[in-house]
């Protein structure tokens, strides 16, 4: 079974998303912040995070060059979920190692199709 | 709507575009009230009765246009670009030695299908490629092909398939909108053409992209229309149709392309048996 860490700090957008990525066959774990998520990646590399950038703590940015710096920390593939969407937080988003870029609010077509599009 | 309401709209739509519309009143409701109120009528009602009355030419064929719009999205069924862009694409290439190969996008809608191929050709050109590509749009409706002329799409719009690399390589934010940059824009010819009509003189492509229309076609008009686009077609060139549209209704004239679906060229038999 393959896993997808979702990381949000809404209850409710965590919900939604694992309903919908469930659907495609996905085990789903939860994080509420970047810290949260990174000691989740520590105990088990996920295939996949859905990550907001907005986030308590540790934000997604933050949490996602981290990621990439852990031993196993290129293998996820990393999409980003967010309000955030300007062309240059986009661009930054990339340049830190996501692979795919969903700007909010999404559904449940957007998000199986940018995931599909990130080779999930 | 009264049963009489319904088969004059869907009398008018096979008359202006031999289509077939789905003859579900709250379907026709909901594309023709704003058809209606946009023309000053108070509902539906009124402005079939002013059409059955007086049959002004615009607003029947603002009734047209809105019946039979469709909705289409970026690389949709992705399987049919990926074979464009390593296969087909190439290939004209190479057997036009350098010339340009023609592509027309026959039911562009907005304009995503078009503008997800000059994406690809530049694609190409980046990647040393040499692939010139004429790129041609057109579309029965008018406001439509002017959406599509404005490259206007909505964040929505922008996150049915296209990957992120793409939209921060061609678009710009404008408000809450996303503009395709005037670099693409301008590489595309935009034509108004009523395939059931206006087929007599649109000069000759290389690869055609007909998709998810004309199995919204009565079949009369399918066979008319697909005999006329094989025609515009030479010997090596391509028909692209939608996901799980057959080309049968033109009789042979078309024929699948072995291996990839949705993909038919002239057969040449019946090319020979025609000149």
């Amino acid at each position: 079974m393959r896993t997808c860490l979702v990381v949000d700090d809404s209850r409710v957008i965590r919900k939604v998303a694992r309903r919908i990525l469930e659907e495609v066959g996905f085990d789903i774990g939860e994080a509420a912040d970047g810290a949260e998520a990174l000691a989740w990646c520590r105990g088990a590399m996920p295939q996949a995070i859905l990550l907001e950038w907005n986030l308590p703590v540790m934000n997604g940015l933050d949490f996602l060059r981290q990621l990439r710096r852990e031993p196993a920390g290129d293998k996820p593939v990393v999409v980003f979920c967010t309000v955030r969407n300007s062309p240059g937080e986009i661009e930054q988003a990339l340049e830190a190692g996501a692979d795919e870029y969903v700007m909010k609010p999404f559904d449940g077509d957007i998000l199986k199709a940018k995931f599909a599009e990130a080779g999930l | 709507m009264r049963p009489e309401e319904i088969a004059l709209v869907s009398g008018l739509c096979r008359a202006g575009a031999g289509m077939r519309i789905a003859e579900q009143a709250y379907l026709i409701d909901s594309r023709l009230e704003a058809v209606a109120r946009g023309a000053g009528f108070a509902g539906i009602s009124d402005l079939l009765a002013a059409i059955r009355a007086g049959g002004d030419q615009a607003l029947v064929w603002r009734l047209v246009e809105a019946m039979t719009a469709s909705e289409t999205s970026f690389f949709r069924d992705k399987a049919v670009f990926t074979a464009l862009e390593a296969d087909v694409l190439p290939r004209l290439a190479r057997a036009r030695a350098g010339g340009p190969v023609r592509v027309w996008s026959a039911a562009c809608s907005t304009g995503q299908e078009i503008y997800s191929l000059a994406m690809l050709a530049e694609r190409a050109r980046l990647g040393g490629g040499d692939t010139h590509l004429v790129l041609a749009a057109s579309d029965l409706s008018a406001s439509a092909l002017a959406r599509a002329k404005s490259g206007l799409y909505s964040q929505f719009e922008v996150q049915r398939g296209l990957p992120i690399r793409l939209l921060v390589r061609h678009f710009e934010k404008v408000g809450d909108m996303w503009r395709i940059s005037p670099d693409i824009r301008r590489q595309v010819l935009w034509r108004r053409i009523n395939l059931v009509a206006d087929l007599g003189a649109v000069g000759s492509f290389d690869v055609i992209l007909c998709r998810n229309v004309i199995s919204g076609m009565e079949p009369a008009f399918q066979k008319k229309v697909l005999e006329a686009l094989a025609r515009v077609l030479p010997a090596d060139g391509v028909l692209a149709l939608g996901a799980g549209e057959s080309a049968d209704a033109a009789g042979g004239a078309l024929q699948p392309v072995a291996g990839q679906s949705g993909l038919f060229r002239p057969d040449p038999a019946a090319r020979a048996a025609a000149a």
